[in-house]
């Protein structure tokens, strides 16, 4: 009786206190039948990582809108990287520029969505896209 | 407001009416919708008449603007006298570049200031804080210490024009360095005007950038209502905010039932400190949001006059200044969609038309791209222009609330009202406004609104254009605002100066003397004051009060 | 050994995390790596917290924690939430309080979804208790919010379990007195600052006196503020001073076996249950007799009779 979930980490990083995506996500891949750790505002990379490292999750969710995607996403892939964990399936939400898109896909950032992305969406890519 | 007989007539007819034209109709046709319903949730019926609102007084209930319960507008010429201010939310990057934004606002036809603070700021740290990392100037300007506000301000006139900053946490502080610049240049404290939001109910409630727990909060607040009714008499030391609750996903009657909770908070606070409801309370202002449904909002402003009037006579008001609600607006943000930013002008528009049909005194229009990165220059002038064409062409500032009387708006105010009661009932039961906050009630119920709302889109059981419905696949092309890349480097280099060159013997000082004072009971503005002044940083000035009063941490709710 | 065992002995934290998961998904990997990690364990003190939504067990266990770090020794706490029934999702919660302990190397934590199982604990918690008492933690601290059947099966896991309750609330005295009385080892009325605590300090002690009457040791009822971190040295003395009196009682021994008793009756019933539903011959077997029945050619005894008939065969 093997009965694999998908868990997910919805983190917070920054100074930003806008969880109502955040939270409106989480619930959403519970009612799609994940397992989501959510861990809070204000989180740095540091702590972010060790929390996907000790839940060993699939997916780790980052969700920022004050603008400092470019930096604190970045700071997040690169440690969760240093630490080994590759195959973790890295998305980030909030308000994120056209341009700065591939920029951070090169880092690691597999998959951005914006504002008004249906849950489905989201709930479709993680399911397609997850690495174990 | 009708006689009986009439009334009973009015009755008769509509079931008529509804017998022998509407039913077969929509028998045969039927509407678009099973259940018509607001962005609140409550029904909307199809016709609403005179027997709608026949419990209605209109001497007592409705009135005249500028009387009591000032349900028509707060003054008796509303904006036939004077419009709003047209005030716009704006600050990026470094001192320099915001104060660069100003001007040009300014030179384009805007009336008053309204400040944006980068996240490091709004939390207290400098721009060299560890936590910063990443976040310089990027949702609005970073100001560290009294020699940022000296140039945000730089060649502005600060004694002619209002200022309005959006801080809360340490809205102490960064209202000292205001004042401060004021009277280094020679400006007398009692001249000068503005708004500081400072309202820290709402940051634990649904914004979250709150630092210190509730009490000290509170106790920072309170001095601040007390030294500006006494020293700076045309400042506004607060404005109590719907708007964040708002855009956290609450419903509208959420937002107006928590708002105007919040604000008798505040009285009652005020009140246990001592103070005279007729000193502070005319300093006293409000802050909402203007969203998507229309009349619901228009009748969300008229009922928050009513309701506040109401409830300062029962708090001992006998001016009638401290009974008037004024209040500033600011179109929805979460109303914005990233997809085809250009049709967000058509929101705003209307968004807008709602807050000045509501009798609101201050307007900030969206600009279209924010849902996509910082405002472009010509977005803004855009989102202001919008505002002037209603001001000049449109005709609705004429009259005073020409939607008063509407049946629909009259019942659909006094529905709102009686919600907000209902609210009010269960925080009572859950013992007061702080305890609601502590058991998570207000960011449970907000959570489940926000979520039930994104349901509806995602079943598309709600239409929203360019995101469920209605969509191109065009790319999107909007100049956006570039920054300049030395901002931060700049502003370090500025705060290292700073803290060689200050005396800092007498930083020292002051900073203890805060903490003295802080431990202790009296008011504080002046030691903050006294740090600011001697160019102590806002985040030294705030680190003294966190080692002091501890920092707060939320409850998560979902 | 695997290396997957041999990394945890050395307390690799990304293979402790992956062994639970492993283990929480019933994988085969996992059963092997547990019966090589029984001989190490046994040494970790296990503690329970449990008590209604809210009460502050989560802000408890970081307090504790906290203490328990200073005094030296290494903790593992194991946070579990409900998985809902309707989509076998979870939202688990409980890591936003202790965010802060989690930049420490002698803490780990992790949080769990009860999957399904009528309400009570996951079974797989046995397993995560034994491989963070394995990997060498000195104290493993599990949270259950205290509904219905995982309050009554933490006794069974922990040798010492806390029942949290806030004042004011009289529901969850009422929730005390409807049979769960006898699982707590102390009781903590959390939320001290509220108003109302005496009167809920007074009402639980009257219903210790109760229950506790003419045994050797009566429940202790404590007051802690876990936010202000206050009342937690005492609380920890309390949970030694009961592990003493275990030990000196021999109950330990009986705890422990206790909590064999329950894992291997779960191991059982795991496996029975996966070799009727999960085998593809008795799936298509059930299907057949699910029809029969419906025919009235059989009726629900009688098949189950059929089928368990050949498992014991
Ligand atoms: N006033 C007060 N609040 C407390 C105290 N301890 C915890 N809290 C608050 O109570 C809320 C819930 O705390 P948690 O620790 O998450 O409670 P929990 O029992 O783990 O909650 P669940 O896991 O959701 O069942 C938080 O907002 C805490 O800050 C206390 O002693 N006094
Ligand atoms: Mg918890």
């Amino acid at each position: 009786m093997v009965e694999r979930k998908i868990r997910v980490l919805v983190a917070k990083p920054g100074l930003d206190g806008h969880d109502r995506g955040a939270k409106i996500v989480a619930r959403a891949l519970r009612d799609a039948g994940m397992e989501v750790i959510y861990t809070g505002l204000h989180q740095t990379a540091e702590m972010i990582v060790e929390a996907a490292i000790q839940e060993d999750v699939d997916v780790v969710g980052l969700s920022l809108l004050s603008g400092a995607h470019m930096t604190l996403f970045v700071d997040v892939a690169k440690l969760l990287k240093k630490n080994g964990l590759d195959e973790v399936l890295i998305i980030g939400g909030g308000i994120i520029p056209v341009e700065d898109v591939p920029k951070l896909q090169k880092e690691g950032i597999a998959a951005v969505f914006g504002p008004g992305t249906p849950t489905e969406k989201i709930v479709e890519y993680i399911i397609k896209n997850v690495k174990r | 407001m009708y006689d009986k007989k009439e009334l009973e007539q009015i009755r008769k007819q509509k079931e008529e009416w509804e017998k022998k034209c509407y039913t077969p109709l929509i028998d045969k046709h039927p509407e678009r919708k099973k259940r018509f319903e607001n962005l609140s949730n409550n029904e909307i019926k199809q016709l609403y008449t005179p027997d709608d609102i026949s419990h209605l007084e209109y001497l007592k209930d409705i009135g005249f603007p500028g009387n009591y319960p000032f349900l028509r507008g707060i003054h008796a010429t509303m904006h036939r006298g004077k419009l709003w201010t047209m005030r716009q939310f704006a600050g990026f990057g470094s001192a320099e570049e915001t104060n660069q934004r100003y001007k040009y606002l300014l030179s384009h036809g805007e009336t008053g200031l309204s400040v944006a603070f980068d996240y490091p700021t709004l939390y207290g740290y400098d721009t060299d804080h560890p936590m910063s990392r990443g976040e310089f100037g990027k949702c609005g300007v970073a100001i560290s210490s009294l020699k940022d506000m000296e140039i945000l301000f730089q060649g502005i006139p600060i004694d002619k024009i209002t200022t309005s900053m959006t801080i809360n946490g340490p809205a102490a502080i960064v209202w000292a360095f205001y004042i401060a610049n004021a009277e280094n240049r020679g400006i007398q404290k009692d001249i000068i005007g503005g708004t500081i939001q400072n309202d820290i109910l709402k940051e634990y409630i649904a914004q979250k950038s709150y630092i210190f727990p509730p009490e000290p909060s509170m106790r920072l607040i309170i001095d601040t209502f007390e030294y500006g009714s006494q020293y700076v008499p045309r400042w506004n030391t607060i404005s109590i905010s719907g708007y964040h609750i708002r855009e956290a996903g609450s419903t509208a009657v959420q937002e107006l039932a928590f708002t105007v909770g919040d604000g008798v908070e505040y009285v009652k606070w005020a009140i246990k400190r001592g103070l005279s409801v007729d000193e502070f309370a005319p300093r006293l202002s409000f802050f909402f949001n203007a969203h998507n449904d229309f009349f619901e909002e228009i009748a969300k402003y008229r009922a928050a006059r009513r309701i506040w009037a109401k409830e300062m006579k029962k708090l001992g008001a006998k001016k009638e200044r401290s009974m008037l609600m004024r209040f500033h607006t600011q179109t929805a943000g979460c109303s914005l969609t990233a997809q085809q930013p250009e049709i967000n002008i058509v929101r705003v528009t209307m968004q807008a038309l709602a807050a000045i049909l509501g009798g609101t005194q201050s307007l900030h229009t969206n600009s279209m791209d924010e849902a996509l990165a910082l405002p472009s220059e010509k977005a803004v002038r855009i989102a202001l222009r919008t505002q002037q064409i209603i001001a000049e062409e449109s005709g609705v500032t004429d009259t005073i609330d020409p939607v008063g009387g509407s049946y629909y708006i009259e019942w659909l105010t006094d529905e709102m009202e009686e919600q907000t009661y209902r609210y009010w009932e269960r925080v009572e039961k859950l013992g007061g406004v702080l305890a609601a906050i502590e058991k998570g009630f207000y960011q449970r119920e907000i959570a489940a609104a926000s979520y039930k709302y994104q349901k509806e889109i995602d079943e598309h059981k709600r239409i929203i254009v360019g995101v469920n419905d209605y969509n191109t696949d065009e790319t999107i092309d909007i100049p956006l605002l570039a920054m300049d890349e030395k901002g931060e480097e700049r502003q370090i280099k500025r705060l290292n100066k700073l803290k060689k060159e200050r005396n800092n013997q007498k930083v020292q000082r002051n900073l203890e003397a805060l903490r003295t004072i802080a431990e202790g009971s009296s008011n504080m503005m002046p030691a903050i004051l006294d740090c600011v002044h001697s160019y102590a940083t806002l985040g030294e000035t705030c680190q003294v009060l966190r080692d002091v009063f501890g920092e707060y941490e939320e409850q998560a709710i979902y | 050994m695997s290396d997957i065992v041999q990394n945890i002995l050395k307390g690799d934290q990304r293979s402790i995390a992956r062994l639970i998961t492993l283990a929480e998904n019933n994988d085969k990997i996992a059963t092997t790596a547990m019966k090589d990690i029984h001989p190490y364990t046994g040494n970790a003190q296990v503690i329970g917290i449990t008590g209604v939504m809210g009460s502050g067990k989560s802000t408890l266990i970081c307090e504790l924690t906290r203490l328990y770090r200073k005094l030296g020794k290494t903790v593992g706490i194991i946070a579990i939430d409900p998985t809902s029934p309707f989509s076998g999702g979870a939202l688990l919660g409980d890591r936003v309080r202790m965010m802060e302990l989690a930049m420490d190397d002698g803490v780990f934590i992790r949080s769990l979804g009860t999957r399904g199982m009528l309400g009570g604990l996951t079974s797989a918690v046995y397993d995560v208790v034994e491989i963070l008492d394995a990997c060498g933690k000195d104290v493993v601290i599990v949270e259950t919010v205290g509904v219905g059947q995982a309050e009554v099966d933490i006794i069974k896991i922990a040798d010492t379990t806390l029942v949290v309750i806030v004042p004011g609330l009289g529901d969850s005295i009422q929730t005390l007195k409807a049979g769960v009385m006898e699982i707590a080892d102390i009781y903590v009325i959390n939320k001290a600052d509220r108003p109302g605590v005496e009167q809920t300090i007074a009402e639980v002690e009257s219903l210790v006196d109760i229950t506790c009457s003419g045994k050797d040791r009566k429940t202790p009822v404590l007051s802690t503020i876990a936010k202000q971190g206050k009342g937690i040295d005492v609380l920890l003395q309390e949970i030694e001073d009961h592990r003493s009196y275990l030990e000196k009682t021999h109950l330990f021994e009986k705890q422990r076996r206790l909590r064999y008793e329950a894992e291997l009756v779960e191991i059982i019933r795991k496996r029975l249950m996966s070799f009727i539903f999960d085998e593809q011959t008795c799936k298509q077997r059930i299907n057949d007799l699910l029809d029969r029945i419906g025919e009235k050619k059989t009726d629900p005894y009688t098949a189950a009779e059929e089928i368990l008939g050949t498992i014991l065969k």
